[in-house]
């Protein structure tokens, strides 16, 4: 379902990173844990399609994403990856609802019906109208994870999802981002420093182990 | 959700930068519309007026003067010529026609022209209701003065003394209006139409009342036994041949002078043309500083909006979409630019129309559209997408992980 194999990476004038190999499957949680510069959150953009290894491929649902040429990778992503940032990142112009509408629109899909029911879950609901500057900050962030949603993608990636959250925020985000990969039966990986995430998924490598 | 709705979304969210990005280049275009609309219709209304005029004859001065005074009723008159002099012109070989112009007075600022019925004819007028003028202080009133002073058959009004309004009343005699004319287009619109009799007797000391009743000259010079003096006189070429030699014949007598309405009016456009051509400078100016602004509001806001465009592309937007995205603000920036421009351009025509109904601009129309106004449209639209070009590629070129480990 997802495979990732003997990924290469370095930026220039860096040491490369030490990337682990992935297989997962559909339902399964990930937790990627590492040190800040360990290149957690590069291994992040290279699952998630938006950063080309200098070699290796990344294998989802059977696609060399790699393989695809512009338009069709976006397309892809936009498809079947849900990526949500450690900051929200809600298009400032739009409001809630058209946020998650947008997402429809760049890869021609309609899923009002999943938008809203995600909405309801997320307790969100009654923000549908409203502009990111009304929202608080776990507000904004379950926005975001609903967007990421919104396309019904086959893989979830978060990158420190809970960082700049307070506990409580923390652990409703987190149960949130689980119960909705395993509704849509889709691999969840994290990538965290936070040691409050730890509990929550049991499945989890370490990275930053640099090359000699 | 589209990706028209989205660039304007964006618009709407920046709405202070957006509106005086429309305004400044609405203004540009608005001025060059009422150009536009001015220039198109004043040239057409001034050949319309001049139709069948070869040359004007009156008395020595200038001969722009004359032609605006004679063909378009909007200077003062250079003087009277004696009538012997000007029946002593119309006999010559190289004229077709003559009509005899008596001016002096009017009613309201309405111009009172005495002549006769060729007149009508030049224009080929057609009466909403009456006839024309047969008696002395008969005359026929053009659409407008009928509009404007809610005058109609049988209405008697008093001349003034002068062209333009405010002078001393000619109490001796009332006009008696024999008939209107439907709209023409044209200047007998604001004319007041009469025999030259008319003229001649409201200004005579005395009245023989057996004038009064008899009938007036409905073509040529009427009869008098006295010396009677007229304004101009109006003619009509033979052959191609007078265009060279009557002018000449005619300037060369000492007080009589002859002016060409076609070749004035060409002179007349040349000096405005330097004016016009400033202003439409200025209009292009303004118009090139608007671009700017759009170029330079699209290119600040892009540094901001980075973000979100690396955050587009990874929910599924493409490249191609991105730059369409912002190709389409520019657009939509400068397709609103561009209706509000004309918006502006003919309600300040239309402003300027209603507050000045006499003289040049009398007759002019707002409600006209002209096939430039849709090229100002497509010139628009064009700075739209030359001022988003740049940003948009910035856009397309966005790198999405480098952008989102900022």
């Amino acid at each position: 379902m997802l495979l990732a194999k003997s990924i290469y990476f370095k930026y220039e004038k860096l040491l490369p990173f030490n990337l682990p190999e992935l297989d997962l499957n559909p339902c399964d949680e990930l937790l990627i844990l590492g040190k800040s510069g360990s290149g957690k959150t590069t291994l992040l953009h290279i699952l998630g399609g938006l950063l080309k290894p200098q070699s290796g491929k990344v294998v989802i649902d059977g696609t060399d994403i790699y393989s695809l040429r512009g338009n069709a990778l976006d397309k892809f992503r936009g498809q079947n990856i849900g990526i949500i940032f450690q900051k929200p990142h809600i298009l400032s112009a739009l409001t809630v609802m058209e946020n998650l509408q947008i997402a429809n629109f760049f890869v021609g899909k309609n899923t009002q019906n999943t938008i809203e029911i995600n909405l309801e879950e997320l307790g969100i609901a009654d923000k549908k109208s409203a502009k990111l500057d009304t929202l608080s900050e776990g507000e904004a962030q379950r926005v975001s994870i609903a967007r990421a949603l919104a396309n019904e993608p086959k893989v979830i990636l978060a990158d420190e999802p809970t960082a700049s959250l307070d506990d409580e925020n923390a652990e409703k985000v987190i149960r949130l981002l689980k119960a909705q990969a395993k509704r849509l039966q889709a691999i969840l990986i994290v990538v965290t420093h936070d040691q409050r995430v730890k509990n929550h998924i049991a499945n989890q490598v370490t990275i930053g182990e640099v090359y000699r | 959700m589209n990706l028209l709705k989205l660039s304007w979304k964006y618009l709407v969210a920046k709405p202070l930068n957006t509106t005086l990005n429309i305004l400044l280049l609405a203004l540009g275009l608005a001025i060059i519309t009422v150009l536009l609309l001015m220039q198109d219709q004043f040239e057409n209304k001034m050949s319309k007026d001049a139709v069948g005029i070869d040359l004007v004859v009156g008395a020595k001065g200038s001969p722009l003067q004359l032609v605006l005074s004679s063909v378009y009723h909007i200077d003062f008159p250079t003087g009277n010529i004696d009538m012997e002099e000007a029946i002593g012109v119309s006999k010559n070989r190289l004229i077709k026609n003559t009509i005899p112009l008596g001016m002096g007075d009017n009613y309201q600022g309405f111009r009172i022209v005495g002549t006769n019925h060729d007149y009508l004819d030049l224009y080929d007028v057609s009466f909403a209701s009456g006839s024309p003028w047969n008696l002395p202080f008969e005359v026929v009133i053009g659409h407008d003065v009928a509009a404007k002073l809610g005058l109609k058959v049988g209405d008697a009004f008093v001349g003034s003394h002068g062209i333009s309004s405010a002078s001393h009343d000619h109490d001796e005699h009332d006009y008696v209006i024999s008939g209107v004319l439907e709209k023409q287009g044209i200047v007998v619109d604001q004319l007041i139409l009469t025999s030259i009799e008319s003229v001649w007797y409201t200004h005579d000391e005395e009245h023989d009342h057996a004038l009064m009743e008899k009938a007036v000259a409905t073509t040529g010079f009427p009869e008098t036994t006295e010396p009677r003096e007229i304004t101009s006189l109006l003619v009509q070429y033979r052959n191609p041949i007078a265009a060279v030699q009557l002018p000449r014949f005619i300037n060369s007598r000492s007080s009589l002078q002859a002016a060409s309405p076609s070749f004035e009016i060409s002179r007349l456009f040349e000096l405005l043309g330097i004016g016009v051509t400033l202003v439409q400078g200025l209009a292009v100016i303004i118009i090139v500083i608007s671009g700017l602004g759009i170029f330079i509001a699209l290119y600040n806001s892009l540094k901001e909006r980075k973000y979100d465009l690396a955050v587009m592309r990874t929910i599924g937007a493409s490249k191609g979409q991105l730059f369409r995205h912002i190709l389409l603000e520019g657009v939509l920036l400068t397709f609103l630019g561009a209706l509000v421009g004309l918006l502006i351009g003919h309600l300040f025509l239309l402003i300027l129309v209603l507050n000045y109904d006499q003289g040049a601009i009398a007759g002019l129309r707002a409600d006209v559209f002209l096939v430039e106004e849709l090229y100002l449209v497509f010139f628009a639209v064009l700075i739209g997408v030359l001022a988003s070009l740049l940003p948009a590629w910035n856009a397309y070129r966005t790198d999405i992980a480098k952008q989102l480990t900022k």
